[in-house]
């Protein structure tokens, strides 16, 4: 399945500066290890020791914020939005 | 204090940040890793993503000159500048003053929840848009004076959007704020009224938030300072003017325990944060205190986390009257746990039911109007004293964050005449309204 994944200006060193790059998997856990691929060192940003997605980073499928899906298991169909975003709250 | 220089000193735009006058704000650092950044529109730290903070050369001098510096100044806000990051000729600067509220003793409220130690509601009803998001959003101001922004944004709930509109128009910026589309109407009225772009969208304050977070990273946010995203690390600096308040009306003292609203979480971290600063100037005696966080039932992940022994929060999807704290996602949830844990405090909710009675309550005795967020703080102390969790003994702070007269949909269908009758002594005899 390709995606496509909107990259957070913090993470921009490792596309090149830009803002949204293409990636591949049926899963979010498949499409970061893709990222990895091609962007050598985004997957540690975004996951911890653990393996776990970091507790300041939101992450979003389309418009559903994956924790209240499965996680790193959530499903990213052909064509998919996947959205990386700094944790930031309140109004 | 030592900065350490590292190599991402650029700002959203890519374009590099002028030193900055922010007085003795010296860093950013994060909360997670404690990385160090230098002064910028920056809020998330590369390495972690972890949310940054303003560090500060602490002022030089003891206590008692420090003391007296403040108590000559305004009162308001700017009594504070030697803690706030903000320039030192801030108070001179177009800006809407706010702060300096009552620290009203509520004796009858005290009476009537048994509470024997002191009680005081901190009443920042009394900003000048009546609710405490004055205070953040005029350290964002200067931030975003500092880093050359022309345009005032912020994802809000409806009080912040107010209060940008306000602080905007007063300083001179063009603003544009976002809110959900369905909020009560005093707050969008209020938010509309002072000029500004106001931008309803369709979806859930957490939508409105990815919304302004994903736009800052966009070129068609470039010039934009979101006060609440890129200039967070400063403006979450404003709420510590709580803390500072509370111990200077007090007499230079720490109150035993606080109650606190939670939305993000934000307000909460950053009284912890003037508490400790005051204990390290050594402005108060350094002594216990607890700090409780208060939420509403049908947002309430915070409380849940609490009352699970989780360190980590599960976000919620909101379904509560106490709309400014409807954030299902809230950020510094987990510092929250943190420091009700470390202080010995805790974190408890109340149904909407008991929100518009405590709202009632504090109007009924003390003649405060509080907005939704002051009815659930309220009713989380009166629930929190039932339980046996706060002690009645010790002197508490409770806060109301906002004016009622913002939400007056909460109280309307319980609200009205007593009595309506016609204007005729023998009616009002009738009507058993006469004094014995």
């Amino acid at each position: 399945m390709s995606v496509t994944v909107r990259i957070p200006t913090i993470l921009r060193t490792y596309t090149d500066g830009r803002s949204e790059v293409p990636a591949e998997g049926t899963t979010l856990a498949e499409v970061i290890a893709d990222l990895e691929k091609n962007h050598a060192g985004i997957a540690a940003r975004v996951l911890d020791d653990a393996g776990k997605l970091r507790r300041f980073v939101n992450v979003y499928v389309n418009d559903d914020d994956v924790r209240f899906e499965q996680g790193l298991e959530t499903a990213t169909p052909d064509g998919a939005g996947v959205s990386i975003i700094p944790a930031v709250a309140g109004g | 204090m030592a900065v350490q220089t590292v190599a991402n000193t650029a700002d959203a735009t890519g374009s590099t940040t002028p030193a900055p006058d922010l007085g003795p704000a010296a860093a950013l650092s994060c909360r997670e890793c404690g990385e160090r950044f230098p002064l910028g529109p920056i809020f998330a730290c590369v390495s972690c993503f972890g949310p940054l903070e303003v560090a500060y050369e602490l002022p030089a001098g003891g206590p008692e000159e420090l003391r007296r510096r403040i108590e000559a100044g305004p009162k308001n806000i700017w009594r504070y500048a030697p803690l706030l990051p903000v320039p030192a000729d801030v108070a001179g600067k177009p800006s809407l003053n706010p702060g300096f509220t009552q620290l009203v003793q509520a004796d009858n409220l005290a009476r009537e929840l048994g509470v024997t130690g002191g009680l005081y509601i901190k009443d920042d009803s009394g900003n000048p848009t009546h609710s405490f998001k004055d205070r953040v959003v005029a350290i964002a101001v200067e931030a975003a004076r500092a880093f050359g922004f022309t345009t005032l944004s912020c994802s809000s709930t409806g009080n912040l959007a107010g209060a940008v509109g306000a602080a905007a128009a007063r300083a001179g910026f063009r603003s544009c704020v976002f809110i959900p589309h369905d909020l009560e109407q005093g707050k969008v009225v209020m938010a509309a009224v002072y000029g500004g772009e106001l931008v309803g969208i369709e979806g859930t304050y957490d939508d409105v938030n990815r919304f302004c977070s994903e736009l800052i990273g966009d070129p068609l946010g470039e010039g934009w300072g979101f006060v609440n995203v890129n200039l967070r690390p400063y403006y979450g600096e404003g709420s510590k003017t709580l803390a500072y308040e509370i111990c200077e009306q007090l007499g230079w003292r720490l109150p035993d325990q606080i109650v606190i609203p939670i939305a993000s979480g934000s307000q909460l971290t950053k009284i912890d944060k003037g508490l400790q600063e005051l204990i390290k100037l050594g402005l108060v005696e350094d002594r216990p205190y607890k700090i409780f966080g208060a939420q509403a039932e049908g947002c309430s992940p915070v409380s849940a986390a609490y009352k699970a022994g989780h360190d980590v929060v599960r976000p919620v999807k909101p379904d509560t009257i106490a709309k400014s704290l409807a954030i299902g996602n809230p950020a510094d949830g987990p510092y929250v746990l943190d420091i009700a844990r470390r202080t010995g405090g805790a974190v408890e909710d109340v149904t909407d039911g008991q929100i518009v009675d405590a709202i009632k309550l504090l109007a009924r005795t003390e003649g405060i109007f509080a907005e939704t967020a002051g009815g659930v703080t309220v009713g989380v102390t009166r629930k929190l004293i039932e339980n046996g969790v706060l002690d009645p003994a010790l002197t508490t702070v409770v806060l109301n964050t906002g004016d009622g007269l913002k939400t007056l949909d909460a109280v309307a269908p319980t609200s009205g005449p007593t009595a309506t009758i016609r204007p005729s002594l023998e009616a009002f005899r009738a009507a058993g309204l006469a004094t014995d």
